[in-house]
């Protein structure tokens, strides 16, 4: 195998910037790699080549010239959800099979400015609705670490790329782990930044109030160095907040001195498999080691309700931000019907996958006339107390630690029948959208070969002391230095 | 909390989402197994805790009322399923 597509960013950034390889040559080597296995992975739903190399030679060109930043060059695969100029995206649904965005994300304007290689388009759950890329409309993707399961979910394709060396990084999106929860089952490190943190305009809307854009990278550098450039304020989303982003690769230091580390007893219990236990024992105890102050009699009481408040949430706001496809402005449309309403019943019912039509039904439910009140109220009003119970917590730790999810990669097929069994995948990173908290998933561990990971949840808008922990445990650690064996 | 076939397609009309009867079979006893996992949520008393619509408090986000440029309509148009001078053609609305 070729080696360049397994160097992290800023090792490439490196190499190029000492001209001892070329941005062509990288992203030959990861289109290379992309060929070769993914008939087994199958994380990307579309691939342009040729947009790619020219790309890359303008990279290069610019290079040359001395015009160089930590992403210059380097290749990308993006989550199919996030809106690319002139290049189909999906959103992993037969309703958007077709469609082809006027504009670019701000997450990808600003990517573009630093000169990303953008290599394609990574498979998801469709409309981002699911915790094992089982949902795509397309097909399944598989787990590098072991090809009969998921890698999970909804940015399964965005995880497993980059585990499989098909892309040096990716961008993913979090509405309730999405990202963190594939990081895990996959090795990876990936971030959900505090909610307001990062542009969501372009992102395809999910759960408006939840939805958050975040890297997937092979470590935690790598996660500062994209955090760079796509966090940031956005006139274009009137939710993004306008506080200055520091520079997130500076806190990046290998101990943990003065640090207050809290491990909330709630997400050590009920279904959790002993292996993942295990493994987060001995990683809290590495954390301790590097010099930080260790909490186990953390309590949030409220979390047990969270699962309940964000399947309530969730489909609510995406009952809503659905109801735009009825197959007249774009998506799929189903033309034999003899008025509009009968055509926009048949568009949604041929076009929408079982997951994505159970959670529109949900949420109408959840906002139709006589259950408001009992249901999205209520969820909100618990919002409100699983919020404040974090702030209380949050005057006394730095940081908290969970595992991002209570077992490892399941296998294909294992959940796709139980949609509740499939939610409680989730229990672990959930309460962290809810309260809008960022928090990262970070490689810790491994039982039989299939990833464990970490889950090290921060103060609203303080990625830095998340990225710091994380950053030092990975130094003190070589779980992120494994790789699957294809 | 046990959902009928009759408030299932009630709600599906509400979606505007067709649905054939295996699904609403499927949809009355998945989604009636969802909503008894809420029931947890009875336990909680929240008289006097506000609603959170987000996670941030913003409020009252302005900008400025100054014209930008838009997008050429042939663009907007180019996903269009069906399309008839320079607008979007729909099906009849009323007979």
């Amino acid at each position: 195998m070729n080696e360049l597509c397994q160097l992290a960013i800023h090792q490439a950034h490196e190499l190029l910037k000492q001209k001892k390889i070329s941005s062509v040559e990288l992203t030959k080597s990861t289109l290379e790699r992309i060929a070769a296995v993914e008939s087994n992975i199958h994380a990307c739903i579309s691939v342009n080549e040729d947009i790619a190399l020219k790309k890359a030679r303008e990279a290069d060109s610019c290079i040359a010239s001395g015009d160089i930043t930590p992403l210059t060059g380097i290749p990308a695969l993006i989550k199919d959800v996030i809106c690319t100029q002139g290049i189909r995206t999906t959103c992993g649904s037969k309703m958007l099979e077709k469609f082809i965005p006027p504009y670019d994300a701000t997450v990808i304007k600003r990517l573009k400015a630093q000169r990303m290689i953008m290599l394609g388009k990574a498979n998801m759950d469709e409309f981002a609705m699911g915790s094992s890329t089982e949902n795509s409309a397309f097909f399944p993707t598989h787990n590098p670490w072991d090809l009969s399961r998921v890698p999970g979910g909804s940015s399964g394709g965005s995880a497993a790329a980059v585990a499989a060396d098909e892309a040096i990084y990716t961008l993913g999106s979090d509405t309730g782990g999405s990202i963190r929860q594939p990081a895990g089952f996959c090795n990876m490190v990936g971030f959900k930044p505090t909610y307001g943190r990062v542009s969501r305009f372009g992102l395809v809307a999910f759960a408006s109030s939840l939805d958050q854009i975040g890297p997937i990278t092979k470590d935690v550098t790598d996660c500062a160095l994209v955090m760079n450039t796509i966090a940031g304020y956005d006139p274009s989303d009137s939710t993004s907040v306008s506080y200055p982003v520091p520079d997130y690769t500076q806190q990046l230091i290998p101990h943990l001195n003065g640090l207050r580390i809290g491990i909330p007893r709630e997400y050590l219990v009920e279904g959790m498999q002993s292996e993942v236990r295990t493994a987060l024992d001995i990683a809290i105890k590495r954390l301790e080691e590097l010099g930080a102050e260790i909490d186990w009699e953390v309590s949030l009481p409220s979390t047990k309700y969270a699962l309940a408040v964000y399947y309530i949430l969730a489909p609510s706001e995406a009952s809503a931000n659905l109801a735009r496809y009825n197959g007249v402005k774009y998506g799929f449309s189903e033309q034999n019907a003899s008025a509009a309403t009968e055509a926009a019943e048949k568009t949604r019912q041929f076009g929408f996958g079982p997951e994505v039509k159970r959670r529109i039904m949900l949420g109408t439910y959840a906002l139709s006339a006589g259950y408001y009140d009992a249901y999205y109220l209520k969820a909100q009003k618990v919002r409100t107390l699983i919020k404040q119970e974090f702030d209380q917590v949050f005057k006394k730790y730095d940081v908290l630690v969970t595992p991002t999810s209570p077992t490892v990669a399941f296998k294909i097929g294992e959940k796709s029948e139980d949609p509740i069994q499939m939610y409680l995948s989730d229990v672990c990173t959930l309460p962290i959208n809810i309260a809008g908290l960022p928090a990262i998933s970070i490689p810790a561990g491994f039982d039989n070969n299939l990833p464990v990971g970490m889950q090290i949840i921060g103060k609203p808008f303080d990625e830095e002391t998340v990225l710091r922990v994380a950053f030092a445990y990975e130094q003190a650690t070589d779980w992120h230095k494994r790789k699957p064996s294809l | 909390m046990k959902l009928s076939h009759e408030q299932v397609k009630h709600i599906a009309r509400l979606a505007q989402l067709g649905l054939n009867e295996a699904e609403i079979e499927q949809l009355s006893s998945q989604l009636s197994d969802i909503l008894e996992n809420f029931e947890i949520l009875k336990q909680i008393d929240t008289c006097n805790v506000p609603p959170a619509t987000h996670s941030i408090r913003l409020q009252n986000i302005f900008r400025k009322d100054s014209a930008t440029k838009s997008y050429p309509q042939s663009e907007i148009l180019a996903n269009a399923p069906k399309q008839e001078a320079n607008c979007f053609r729909v099906q009849t609305i009323l007979e």
